[in-house]
């Protein structure tokens, strides 16, 4: 294999990657953008969301199904179940842990975040334990060669289903009257209630939204990544990188900034050399490069008073 | 004359700051009633204080017949959104637009309480022939309109929900003479033809006086002056304080 087409592998890896990333910055920025909140639990809703997926999952098709027509049904029946938990789940972490907070101290609602991440991740390790699982492939997993380079069935879903959802989540935002709201609450938020906009429903909206493409995320990942108590930690953390990238609060610049941060973390890592236990260096490395080069981000706005 | 606002004996503190004390007013439906009053007066604490955004300390406001706003009762008062859905639109002090939004999003969440899409069209066109230069921009970002012209697009949004009662926070504030005056004509016959009430607030007293068929002189959060527009103008204290004479 010559080096070009081993880069293009790597580049169709990170492209997976990236995507995943994209769909749970999409959540950081999004709730980031009204609220001006980092909410560090979103990566343990992902979590969630994998587990409520591989256990619908395995309820709907018995411990080793083949492959097969049930399978992929039943997949994305378990997508839809787990996407609609974690919408719930978001919402009601926004109620109780943040919306009391809201008029609080900055800092109070970020610990509130961080103190709702180790109940989720500690009450899943109590309920499943903290051995990691396999989630079975739904599809026959031989690759498909296109030339020298090869990417596999899920791979492609990987990517077929975060594109979905970035085009339905962008209809949403530019074409629906609840999605304007949304932006319109993002941009100022005592304006959009002298319109008659309900605010406390719009964060729902926006927690519920994001939760559920975390969800989404968290199954495609569970592909290659198993599914364990503190799985949403590193991922999580590295959509947030992902969302500052592409310039936080920006829904664009999440979608970007995840698939950026995915290509560079495939790319980077063998092409400097890093062995494979040291490649999340790779996503700071690129934040801290970005923090300095570019503070706002990609497609981030000069909003200097709200860092 | 029907009262539509009644404003009974509000009061309203930030921390240990008296902001507005024991301010009491009445607007008639169908009148352009003035606010005037110096920077820091609390023109704009009063305005917030009716559409709900800053909790009263004493009093309460009442609007076309319900208690909206409410001292110590505030599990009876209105949130600002609800208060919006009552009917009263605010236009608020620098405008407030949605800048990342175009002239038309803009107006589409003016009329964020209008269900019926057919009716939301209509009234689009109607701002549009009455504010031809929005018409014109239509599709571009807000924040790319001059002062002026994001100052109609702040007037014509708060239309689109067919207020009852339209407050104006210094309209005028920052603007070129002209396009003060243009702005004000136009306020003039959005009282008259579509008979919604004007309650406004400024800082050019002739400007807003001239317009007025009643007026109240605000200071440091006090009224101390009301009248017709008219005889508020040939005022000794206000030619005086206000209008420079």
């Amino acid at each position: 294999m010559d080096t070009l087409t081993l880069y293009m592998q790597y580049i169709v890896n990170g492209l997976t990657l990236g995507a995943i990333y994209s769909l749970i910055a999409l959540g950081y920025t999004m709730v980031y953008g009204i609220l001006k909140f980092i909410n560090f639990a979103h990566g343990d809703i992902l979590m969630v969301g994998a587990f409520v997926g591989l256990l619908v999952y395995t309820a709907l098709t018995g411990e080793a199904a083949d492959p097969g027509v049930w399978t992929i049904i039943a997949f994305f029946i378990a997508m839809l179940i787990s996407m609609g938990f974690s919408a719930l789940l978001g919402v009601l972490i926004e109620r109780v842990a943040y919306k009391p907070l809201r008029n609080a101290n900055r800092l109070a609602p970020l610990l509130s975040a961080i103190g709702v991440s180790f109940i989720l991740s500690n009450g899943a390790a109590w309920i499943f334990g903290t051995q990691s699982r396999r989630f079975p492939y739904p599809f026959a997993n031989d690759p498909i060669r296109i030339g020298a380079i090869a990417i596999t069935p899920h791979q492609i879903v990987i990517i077929a289903v975060s594109v979905i959802m970035m085009i339905l989540l962008t209809f949403f935002v530019n074409k629906t009257r609840m999605g304007k709201a949304m932006r319109a609450a993002s941009l100022d938020q005592a304006t959009s209630m002298l319109m008659g906009i309900n605010v406390n429903r719009v964060i729902s909206l926006t927690f519920a939204i994001g939760s559920a493409l975390a969800a989404v995320g968290g199954i495609l990942a569970s592909f290659d990544f198993r599914v364990y108590p503190s799985m949403g930690t590193m991922t999580g953390l590295k959509a947030f990188v992902a969302a500052v990238i592409g310039g936080i609060g920006n829904i664009q610049g999440a979608m970007l900034g995840g698939v950026l941060l995915g290509i560079l973390e495939a790319v980077g890592a063998p092409l400097l050399h890093i062995p494979n236990s040291m490649r999340d260096t790779v996503a700071f490395a690129v934040l801290i490069i970005v923090l300095l080069v570019k503070p706002d981000g990609i497609l981030g706005k000069n909003e200097r008073e709200k860092v | 004359m029907a009262q539509i606002l009644n404003i009974d004996n509000i009061s309203v503190s930030y921390g240990s700051i008296r902001a507005l004390s024991d301010v009491s007013m009445n607007v008639n439906e169908g009148d352009i009633v003035s606010l005037i009053g110096a920077n820091g007066a609390g023109k704009s604490t009063l305005l917030n204080a009716i559409v709900g955004l800053v909790p009263l300390k004493g009093g309460s406001i009442t609007f076309a017949g319900e208690k909206i706003c409410q001292a110590k009762h505030h599990m009876h008062s209105l949130s600002t959104d609800l208060i919006a859905r009552r009917g009263i639109a605010l236009v608020p002090e620098g405008r407030h637009v949605f800048a990342d939004m175009t002239v038309e999003e803009n107006l589409d969440m003016g009329a964020f309480t209008v269900r019926d899409q057919a009716l939301i069209e209509k009234r689009k066109q109607e701002m549009y022939d009455f504010f031809p230069i929005l018409g014109a921009r239509r599709k571009q970002k807000t924040r790319s309109l001059s002062g002026g012209e994001q100052q109609m697009m702040a007037i014509a949004r708060a239309l689109m929900s067919a207020p009852r009662l339209l407050l104006l926070d210094e309209p005028g504030l920052g603007l070129a003479p002209l396009i003060v005056q243009d702005i004000f004509s136009k306020i003039k016959i959005i009282n008259e033809e579509n008979k919604v009430t004007v309650f406004l607030v400024e800082q050019n007293a002739r400007l807003a006086l001239k317009s007025s068929s009643y007026g109240y002189v605000l200071e440091n959060g006090k009224i101390v002056l009301q009248d017709e527009g008219m005889a508020l103008l040939d005022n000794d204290m206000v030619k005086k304080a206000y209008l420079g004479a």
